[in-house]
C-alpha cells in the first residue's frame, strides 16, 4: 500500500442551500449591485428604473473594481438593507 | 532513555564501509575484552571481527535513536544517562572517555570518521517516517495495492491534466529539506477558498509538479507573491480573460538551480522552469480550490496556465535586471509575478538602430488585445539578446527605452473611437481629438531573455486595464 499526502486544503466545501424565492416582490427591497464591469451600470440602472416603476424599493450599490471580491463592509451593508440582490456578472 | 542501552558502560556505533572504523577495530576488541562495551554495526553484522558479538543495527533503529551522525561514535553511559560522546578516532578523546590510558598505540593520533548510514539522504526520511517523527500534518491518503497511483490522483482531482509525481511522505520530507522554514508556517491565504497555504502544502504540490528540493524557495516566493493583495489572485483566476501568473526569476538562484534564461527560455525542456511554474498553479488548484470551468471562468485560457516561468538573462546585459529595477539588491534572488498570457512575437531583422527597433516594438505593442483598445493592459516585453545588443551598442539604458516606448505608444483618439477603422470595438466619441497612450504610466516591463541568435522578441500581454484596479506585478525576495 502506498501512502500519499493530501495536497489540498482538506476542507469540504460548504454547500449552502439557496434562500427560497419570494412569492411576491411587493413590500420587499431589491438591491442592485454593479460589479464595475464596463457598461454594466447602464443595464443595471435601466433595470432598476423598471423595477421602481412597479412601486418596489430599489437600492443601488457598486463594487470599487470588478477584479476583486466585494469588500466585506459592502457585503454586510447589502445584507442588512435589502431582501434580494441582482448583480451583473459580465459585460 | 531508550531501552537496551547500558545503565553504565560504553556504546560504539560503526560500519564496515568506513576506514576509520576498520582502523579502530583492534581498540574496540580490547575494550570489549575488558567488558562494558557494546558495539552496534550499521552495515555488516559480523563487523568488527575483533568484537565477540556485535549488535546488528542494519535497520538503523539504535543509530537513529542515538542521533548518530558520524561513525565511529563512542558514547559513555553512567546511571542510565549519556555523559560523554566522541566522533571519529582521537586517542586523547577515547582515553578520556574510557578512562583507559595508552589506547591504540599502534594507530595514528587521530582520524576523522565517516558519515553515518542513518543520516544518508533517503534513509533519514524513512527512519523519521518509521518513528513517526516527520512533523507533517497533512492527511494520509492510502492507495491500495491494485490501484494505479496516477489514476488515483486524477480521480481525486489533483492534476492539471498531466501526470504527477506521487507525493509520498519521503518525497515531501526531502522537498522540505530545500527550505529552513517551518513546515507549518502559513505562506498566505489562497483564493478562491481563502485556504491557508502552509510550507508543507506548498512542498506537497511542488513534489507533484516535479520540483527538486532546491527549487522550493523559489516556489514559496512565487506563492507569496501571487497571494499579495495587490496581485489580485482571485480575479486573475476568476476572469474570463486569458491570464495566469507569469513568474520571472532573477539573481544567483537562477544558475544555482539550473534555470533556463537562454534559448527557448519560454518554451519546454528545462525542469526548473517547468516545475516551478507548474507547482504554483497546482497550489492554486489544490490548496485554493481554483479549477477551470469552476471559479476559473477563462474563455480560452492560455497554455501558460500549465506553467509559465523563466529566468532573466542577466549575464552580458547592460540593463538592470527586473528585480533590481524593482528595488531588490543585485546579489539577492527574487521572483516577480505578472498576470500575463501567451506570447506575441515581435520579428525585426532589419533594424540596426534603436530608433527603428523601438518603433517596431511600439507598433507591435499598440496592437495588443485590439488596436482599438487604449489604455489597454500592462505588458511585459521580453527582449532577445540580439535586439538588446542594438540598444546596448547605441548606449540606450533601460530607462531610455521605457521613455521612448511610452512616447511611441501614444495613439490618436480619432483612431480609437467606436467605428473608427470600420471596427465597432473602441472608446467613446469623446476620445476624438485627444491623444491616448496604449499603456498606463509604468505599465510596461522589460526583461532580457532568449537565445543568442535571432532577432525575435516577445510580448507577454497582461490583464484588463492593468494597474492598481486590477493586478500589479509583485516582486518577492527568495528566502531559503
Amino acid at each position: 500500500m502506498t501512502v500519499l499526502l493530501d495536497p489540498t486544503s482538506e476542507r469540504s466545501p460548504t454547500i449552502r442551500p439557496r434562500l427560497p424565492r419570494p412569492e411576491r416582490l411587493d413590500g420587499l427591497t431589491i438591491g442592485i449591485l454593479d460589479i464595475a464591469k464596463s457598461r454594466g451600470d447602464v443595464f443595471l440602472h435601466r433595470l432598476g428604473d423598471r423595477i421602481s416603476e412597479r412601486g418596489i424599493t430599489v437600492k443601488h450599490y457598486a463594487k470599487p473594481t470588478n477584479t476583486r471580491p466585494a469588500p466585506l463592509p459592502l457585503r454586510q451593508q447589502i445584507a442588512s438593507e435589502v431582501n434580494l440582490v441582482i448583480e451583473g456578472l459580465s459585460d | 532513555m531508550p531501552q537496551n542501552l547500558p545503565h553504565d558502560g560504553l556504546i560504539a556505533i560503526v560500519k564496515r564501509d568506513c576506514p576509520t572504523c576498520e582502523l579502530t577495530a583492534p581498540v574496540l576488541g580490547e575494550l570489549a575484552r575488558r567488558g562494558g562495551l557494546t558495539v552496534y554495526t550499521q552495515d555488516d553484522a559480523s563487523f568488527p571481527e575483533t568484537v565477540p558479538a556485535p549488535v546488528d543495527d542494519t535497520a538503523l533503529d539504535m543509530s537513529h535513536r542515538l542521533q548518530i551522525e558520524v561513525v565511529p561514535t563512542l558514547i559513555r553511559f553512567e546511571g542510565g544517562r549519556e555523559v560523554a560522546r566522541t566522533y571519529g578516532w582521537d586517542r586523547g578523546e577515547w582515553e578520556r572517555l574510557t578512562g583507559i590510558a595508552a589506547l591504540g598505540q599502534e594507530l595514528p593520533q587521530a582520524r576523522p570518521g565517516c558519515g553515518a548510514k542513518n543520516v544518508e539522504p533517503g534513509v533519514l526520511e524513512r527512519l523519521k517516517i518509521r518513528f513517526n517523527e516527520t512533523g507533517l500534518k497533512s492527511r494520509h491518503i492510502e492507495i491500495g495495492e491494485g490501484e494505479d497511483e496516477q489514476e488515483a490522483m486524477y480521480e481525486r482531482g489533483w492534476s492539471d491534466g498531466l501526470p504527477l509525481v506521487p507525493p509520498s511522505e519521503e518525497r515531501v520530507l526531502r522537498m522540505l529539506d530545500g527550505t529552513a522554514r517551518d513546515p507549518q508556517e502559513v505562506v498566505g491565504l489562497v483564493p478562491p477558498d481563502i485556504a491557508p497555504a502552509t510550507v508543507e502544502k506548498v512542498a506537497i504540490n511542488a513534489v507533484m509538479a516535479g520540483c527538486k528540493p532546491e527549487y522550493l524557495p523559489v516556489v514559496l516566493a512565487a506563492v507569496e507573491a501571487v497571494l499579495d493583495e495587490r496581485f489580485a489572485m482571485h480575479g486573475v483566476l476568476a476572469t474570463t480573460g486569458f491570464v495566469g501568473p507569469v513568474v520571472v526569476v532573477n539573481g544567483p538562484i537562477r544558475r544555482r538551480i539550473g534555470m533556463n534564461a537562454k534559448g527557448n527560455a519560454l518554451g519546454q525542456g528545462n525542469r526548473a522552469n517547468g516545475a516551478i511554474g507548474r507547482a504554483l498553479q497546482l497550489v492554486i488548484r489544490n490548496v485554493g480550490g481554483g479549477r477551470p470551468r469552476e471559479v476559473d471562468r477563462a474563455t480560452l485560457g492560455n497554455p501558460g496556465k500549465y506553467t509559465y516561468c523563466f529566468a532573466e538573462d542577466e549575464e552580458g546585459s547592460s540593463w538592470q535586471p527586473l528585480s533590481v529595477e524593482r528595488g531588490v539588491n543585485p546579489d539577492v534572488s527574487a521572483v516577480t509575478v505578472f498576470a500575463g498570457f501567451g506570447l506575441q512575437g515581435v520579428v525585426d531583422q532589419k533594424s540596426r538602430d534603436p530608433e527603428s527597433l523601438s518603433r517596431s516594438f511600439a507598433e507591435s505593442l499598440k496592437a495588443m488585445q485590439n488596436v482599438k483598445l487604449a489604455p489597454s493592459c500592462d505588458a511585459m516585453l521580453v527582449v532577445s539578446p540580439e535586439h538588446h545588443r542594438t540598444f546596448k551598442n547605441a548606449g540606450w539604458s533601460k530607462a531610455r527605452l521605457y521613455e521612448e516606448l511610452y512616447r511611441l505608444c501614444e495613439i490618436r483618439g480619432d483612431d480609437l473611437v467606436v467605428g473608427a477603422k470600420g471596427i465597432a470595438e473602441g472608446g467613446p466619441s469623446s476620445l476624438a481629438g485627444k491623444t491616448i497612450n496604449k499603456f498606463r504610466p509604468g505599465g510596461l516591463f522589460l526583461v532580457r531573455a532568449g537565445g543568442d541568435a535571432g532577432m525575435f522578441s516577445g510580448i507577454i500581454g497582461g490583464w484588463s486595464a492593468g494597474g492598481p484596479r486590477s493586478s500589479l506585478p509583485i516582486t518577492k525576495e527568495v528566502r531559503t
